[in-house]
């Protein structure tokens, strides 16, 4: 393999990874403490619809990495809001966390489509890419490290990085990481010690809509110019990310890269000489991400570290 | 004299029941204060009540007297009130530090600064000789360990109101006498302690004063000194019991369960479940296997009665080996058993009680024809069955299980096992969570079925079951037998030893391991 293929797979790893990376660590924030959040889809696509059409709207006035930090923001913003129906219901109604963020996952797509046709006429949202950095100053020249991360890039790479170091820290080494987790492993044993166990979770499940939001957008912006009310299953793969990565930042980081790469060859393989010779069919590659994710799944999911209360609405009374 | 807590005509509903009933609770400064009732008398609600966890309808609590209104357990602990719970509240992937401080950690912009909380944690275990690991993680660590993190936690908290619900019923002997040193330690210093239980020999060895409950209702509160333990158990049951148990010799027969070099792999860990064990059940004898909970008790009886497969070692059941043969074979052919969880294998909750009562039986000839129910054969069972073992629910053999008395639902399943005429009886802590009156009635059955000439297989946490009813004891411990005793030589310290691994017996010494 030649060094330039090398890099353009490293880069391509990135585009599939980081929304993979951001995603997961969202639904780690809420899984933690205690609510189990599958409505990640859901959330992913209401975050990039709602983004995406703003961008739409406003490009002809504005561009470039501004445009791209305020959609962020609203992306985020408007996940956080959608996933305050799934903290509400599970939460405060004690409903099963899996029908209401399947209510959620039904809700989106639905939602976008059809809020698209209302007011654009069409399905899809188009958009224009303007946000790729070619070259970042000074980091790109240096060797190895410059190819592979400092050109053909997108401040989103640098976001979802910067999220992955916050959420190590402030898991591990702050009041409100060590409150969450207590909150995910044993909420009794929280409230009894005096944590507002509901005020926790609320936080999580909202921090998680936050990053599924943004990680809807991320995932979209490098890869299309038109969204199509649908994110490809990536808040399912982002699940699995979370699973195969143990509910751990660094973990997930490390999955996230593997289904990343996964995604990468079946989406790119004709760019990389070696596997175009191998001469597979192409179905194969295309089924690579899925079969991995049954495969790796079926592996590591016996010896789960799932936070030990995940899933059980939080009854006080329960001993 | 002056009260340090006084809660005046608590009342505190739950649909359908009234948990306490006008109860008053006065508890002096300095001085242990024993909470006495049976299962279910509204101890722990009670307590719950006073630490915030839920609120009363009626009545006040003063806390050194002032009138106090406590919400939560925030409120609760900023009053100097801290709990032990009967279930230790402790994150089990944390560490010991970590559960001390949560809910009260010291920070510096938002991230934690541990370094002075673990000097204060090691600073109050030395002071009140309560040992612990700082960094060890809590499921690592023994049950009486986590106990003493319970305390540190509140002793964190610079509680003085210590409230420690049933803390005995974990541990063993040895620790229970620990426990009991530091009690006393804690009130010298002083701080005031309501202790929950429902075991006299430990009111009589630490309390200075007892507060009895009864069917959510307050009896009275005695001085400890002045009062036998047959006056408490009389205001705690509302009737003379009789403690020791009745019964004659047994007149041992053949052997009929031979067990030999069963082995488990746990599920949990690397190691074996139940490792190498060897034992013979005769007929007419009582054996039991006591232990503290979860060293591999639960696995041998789930290898006996076919609900778990064996990895290594055979089981003869009169002869026959019956190592791999399925459960409807072992229980159709007079292997009884009344399980460990009544509600996960003993009952189908949502059905019926004539349906219970022929979960095993119902595909013989005397309940169906052809693949049809017999009902009227069902319901003339039931109705025996209910006369004969006096088992009590609202609507007979159409009650649904759910709603009965757990001591009922008990009484059922000892009906079930009992009427198919086994000649083996497993019986797995039979009285758990029983009422003084179930507990005597499930005795006297089990010591009945033995003097019928059949075998009984008692595992049993309970030491004053385990010595009072059985007529040889085996002791597990770590998925090993590491002893046989004779109840009516070995006396509750030495069974402790036993039970916490300090000691083995002739015949069962730690075999070593060439590696």
């Amino acid at each position: 393999m030649t060094l330039s293929t090398f890099y353009f797979l490293v880069q391509q790893t990135m585009f599939y990874s980081i929304p993979l990376l951001i995603v997961a660590l969202g639904g780690m924030y809420s899984e933690r403490s205690g609510v189990v959040n599958i409505a990640l889809e859901g959330i992913m696509i209401m975050g990039a619809f709602i983004s995406l059409f703003f961008m739409n709207r406003m490009q002809s006035s504005m561009s470039g990495q501004w445009l791209l930090v305020l959609s962020m923001l609203i992306a985020a913003g408007s996940g956080m809001i959608l996933s305050f129906f799934h903290a509400f219901a599970s939460i405060n109604m004690k409903a099963n966390q899996v029908i209401s963020g399947t209510a959620l996952n039904l809700f989106a797509p639905a939602f976008a489509i059809f809020t698209a046709r209302m007011l654009i006429g069409v399905q899809q949202v188009t958009f224009m890419n303007t946000y790729r950095i070619p070259l970042v100053p000074y980091l790109s020249s240096i060797p190895i490290l410059g190819d592979l991360l400092f050109k053909n890039t997108y401040i989103t790479t640098f976001v979802g990085f910067a999220i992955l170091a916050v959420a190590t820290i402030v898991l591990y080494k702050t009041r409100f990481g060590l409150r969450l987790r207590a909150c995910g492993e044993h909420p009794q044993a929280a409230d009894a010690a005096g944590v507002n166990v509901k005020k926790m979770r609320y936080i999580g499940v909202l921090i998680s809509g936050a990053l599924a939001g943004l990680g809807g957008l991320v995932l979209m912006v490098p890869v299309t110019t038109a969204f199509d009310g649908q994110v490809g299953g990536y808040g399912f793969l982002a699940l699995a990310v979370l699973i195969f990565g143990q509910w751990r930042p660094r973990r997930i980081l490390f999955a996230a890269f593997f289904f990343g790469l996964m995604k990468t060859i079946s989406a790119a393989y004709t760019g990389i000489p070696i596997l175009l010779a191998l001469g597979i069919p192409s179905y194969m590659f295309k089924m690579m991400p899925y079969l991995a994710t049954i495969i790796v799944l079926t592996f590591t999911s016996k010896k789960s570290a799932a936070p030990k209360a995940a899933g059980e609405p939080y009854d006080a009374g329960k001993r | 004299m002056e009260y340090v807590i006084e809660m005046l005509n608590i009342t505190k509903e739950f649909p359908g029941i009234i948990a306490n009933d006008d109860i008053t609770l006065q508890v002096r400064k300095g001085e242990i204060h024993a909470l006495l009732g049976e299962n279910g008398a509204g101890k722990s609600t009670l307590m719950s009540v006073l630490f915030g966890l839920y609120i009363s309808e009626k009545g006040k609590i003063k806390v050194r007297g002032n009138e106090v209104k406590i919400h939560n357990p925030n409120d609760a602990n900023d009053l100097g009130i801290g709990m032990v719970h009967q279930h230790f509240k402790l994150v089990h992937n944390f560490t010991v530090l970590e559960n001390i401080v949560l809910g009260v950690e010291t920070v510096r912009g938002g991230f934690l600064i541990m370094d002075d909380a673990r000097a204060k944690i090691v600073n109050l275990s030395k002071q009140y000789n309560l040992r612990i690991e700082p960094d060890a993680i809590i499921e690592d660590i023994s049950v009486g360990m986590q106990q003493r993190v319970e305390i540190l936690k509140m002793l964190y908290r610079e509680n003085d109101i210590l409230i420690f619900d049933e803390p005995t019923a974990v541990l063993t002997p040895q620790e229970i006498d620990e426990l009991m040193k530091i009690m006393k330690r804690l009130v010298e210093e002083g701080k005031s302690i309501i202790f929950i239980t429902h075991k006299l020999n430990e009111i009589k060895a630490v309390a200075d004063r007892v507060s009895v409950l009864r069917k959510g209702k307050y009896i009275g509160t005695v001085d400890v000194a002045n009062t036998s333990k047959e006056e408490m158990s009389e205001m705690m049951v509302g009737r003379k019991v009789i403690f020791e148990i009745a019964k004659g010799e047994a007149n041992i027969g053949d052997n009929v369960l031979t067990v030999r070099n069963l082995s488990i792999n746990s599920k949990v860990h690397g190691k074996s479940a139940v490792h190498n064990v060897s034992f013979d059940l005769r007929k007419g004898e009582i054996l039991c296997v006591a232990g503290i909970e979860g060293n591999g008790q639960s696995e041998l009886i789930y290898a006996l009665t076919g609900l778990l497969p064996v990895d290594g070692g055979e089981i003869y059941y009169k002869g026959e080996d019956i190592t791999h043969k399925p459960i409807r074979y072992r229980n159709s052919h007079g292997i009884s058993h009344i399980p460990e969880d009544r509600h996960k294998h003993g009952l189908v909750l949502d059905y019926t009680l004539s349906e219970n009562l022929v979960l095993q039986t119902y595909f013989l000839n005397e309940f169906q024809n052809k693949g049809f129910i017999n009902f009227k054969s069902r319901l003339t069972n039931a109705k025996k069955m209910i006369e004969q073992y006096d088992i009590r629910s609202g609507e007979g053999p159409i009650t649904l299980v759910r709603s009965m008395s757990g001591g009922n639902q008990q009484k059922a399943i000892v009906a079930r096992e009992v009427e198919k005429d086994p000649d083996v009886i497993i019986a797995v802590q039979p009285t758990r969570g029983l009422d003084v009156g179930a507990i005597e009635y499930i005795h006297n059955q089990l010591i009945k079925q033995r003097d019928m000439g059949r075998a009984v297989l008692l595992i049993s946490l309970e030491l004053s079951e385990v010595l009072g009813v059985s007529d040889r004891i085996l002791v597990m411990y770590e998925g090993e037998i590491v002893g046989e005793v004779d109840p009516k030589e070995v006396t509750q310290q030495e069974l402790g030893l036993y039970m916490s691994g300090s000691k083995r017996g002739a015949g069962y010494e730690r075999k070593e391991t060439s590696e």
